[in-house]
């Protein structure tokens, strides 16, 4: 099954190899993207963002942290995995190490014991996966409800949903518990970074070419790709702005 | 005769002391001045960060820190991107400022956000024509973060020109934010000064 799917994903993103502009902005969709944005904008306004604020002010802090841990450590198993087709045995081996530590010493994942030793989560998932086995990362997708991506990234997250281990373990309702716990991270986000995304989503002016640029620059810096988006100083993009300014 | 002997004169000197311009390294700015000066530019702000002050007294601290270590005209020229070059000198001028203004209320209001945190400089390498000053951020309750300063002496003093936070960078974000605000006034330079007055 998972060979399958990990085929016809393959196939899928064959077929979708165009280049980005000299900005570093791939996105033929934009069209669809844009009305797909307003959409998640209003989801925002209706539901994420009120109930964030609710959350983040009705349950104490020490709690949502633990909440956040349970969601972390649980999508340790389906890292592991990625690891391993990546060919990061080290990374595969720690996040072990870390499963282990937080699942026991941590309270079934709500203390992050092993963080605090100083072993951080060397998180990934199959985007990852299939941007080390050579797949580019294909148009800039904006997906209803998950937010911006990729087509390389967004197939890997459907990829993601099949390969976790803990699938094949948990049943209800220890998996809607996880499901809980990945709902809780997201809310406790949007709450803790709520004045930045507010200030992308409500106060830029064009919201949609905002957050397209900040995914893909820091997706493509978690990926440690040479972003084209990501000139260094003023004179890059723009010819010999730098020089012309000092030197005309 | 001698008017031409002494233009001659003063033109060899000219070239001379361009020559000798030339020979000099393309770089008096070296790895430790933009250390140095990404230390007091951080240090400049955990003290704003420690004040625990208002809001606006920290939007204040911002524009004054932006002002001092930022190379603000050719920042700002950047984010507009190739309209600068239609600009008259005194548009360029109120524009600059407009944009100072707003930078200093859009990342000053993030301050708040850092009350308790710090900034710590790693190292700077050069980077083709720039330097770059590696820092890490700690904040309460994150995990600690890379922050990146690009370093340029091109203004006739050390400053930054650009900030990628994990990656992003600030100068490509606020290309953006600038054009969209100059699209939305139809290419007026006016209407997006008025506007930029008022944004951040």
């Amino acid at each position: 099954m998972i060979r399958f799917i990990t085929i016809a994903a393959l196939a899928l993103l064959a077929g979708c190899a165009s280049s980005p502009d000299s900005t570093g902005v791939n996105d033929p969709y934009e069209g669809l993207n844009r009305s797909v944005h307003s959409f998640n904008k209003a989801v925002d306004t209706v539901a994420l963002r009120p109930v964030s604020q609710v959350y983040g002010t009705v349950v104490p802090g020490p709690v949502r942290t633990g909440v956040d841990n349970v969601a972390d450590n649980l999508g340790l198993p389906g890292a592991i995995v990625n690891n391993t087709l990546q060919g990061d045995l080290g990374a595969a081996a720690t996040n072990t190490g870390r499963f282990l530590v937080n699942s026991t010493f941590g309270f079934v994942g709500l203390f992050d014991v092993a963080g605090e030793l100083g072993v951080p989560a060397q998180d990934t998932d199959f985007g990852e996966t299939l941007h080390v086995w050579g797949v580019g990362e294909g148009p800039y997708v904006e997906r209803p409800i998950l937010g911006p991506s990729t087509t390389r990234d967004s197939v890997g997250y459907v990829v993601d949903l099949f390969l976790d281990p803990l699938d094949a373990v948990l049943s209800s309702p220890e998996s809607d518990y996880r499901l809980a716990a990945r709902v809780g991270e997201l809310t406790n986000t949007r709450y803790r970074f709520g004045d930045t995304v507010d200030g992308v989503l409500y106060e830029s002016a064009d919201s949609y070419a905002q957050s397209r640029l900040i995914y893909l620059q820091n997706r493509r810096f978690e990926l440690g790709i040479d972003d084209p988006s990501s000139s260094l100083g003023p004179a890059d993009t723009d010819g010999s702005l730098y020089d012309e300014l000092y030197f005309e | 005769m001698t008017n031409y002997t002494l233009n001659k004169t003063t033109r060899r000197t000219f070239l001379g002391t361009l020559a000798a311009f030339a020979a000099a390294p393309a770089f008096a700015l070296t790895s430790r001045e933009a250390e140095a000066l990404v230390g007091g530019l951080v240090g400049d702000i955990n003290k704003a960060i420690g004040s625990g002050q208002s809001e606006a007294a920290m939007i204040g601290d911002f524009t004054r820190i932006f002002g001092r270590y930022g190379d603000v005209p050719a920042i700002a020229r950047s984010a507009l991107g190739p309209t600068a070059r239609s600009l008259s000198s005194g548009e360029l001028r109120s524009y600059t400022e407009a944009f100072q203004g707003y930078m200093g209320r859009k990342y000053g209001k993030r301050f708040r956000e850092f009350v308790g945190g710090r900034i710590e400089v790693n190292g700077a390498r050069q980077a083709g024509r720039f330097y770059e000053v590696s820092t890490t951020a700690f904040l309460r309750g994150e995990s600690p973060f890379e922050v990146t300063f690009i370093v340029s002496d091109r203004s006739g003093q050390d400053r930054f020109v650009n900030m990628l936070i994990e990656g992003v960078n600030l100068l490509a974000t606020e290309r953006v934010e600038i054009t969209a605000l100059l699209d939305r006034n139809r290419g007026n330079v006016s209407g997006l000064i008025n506007d930029l007055k008022r944004a951040g």
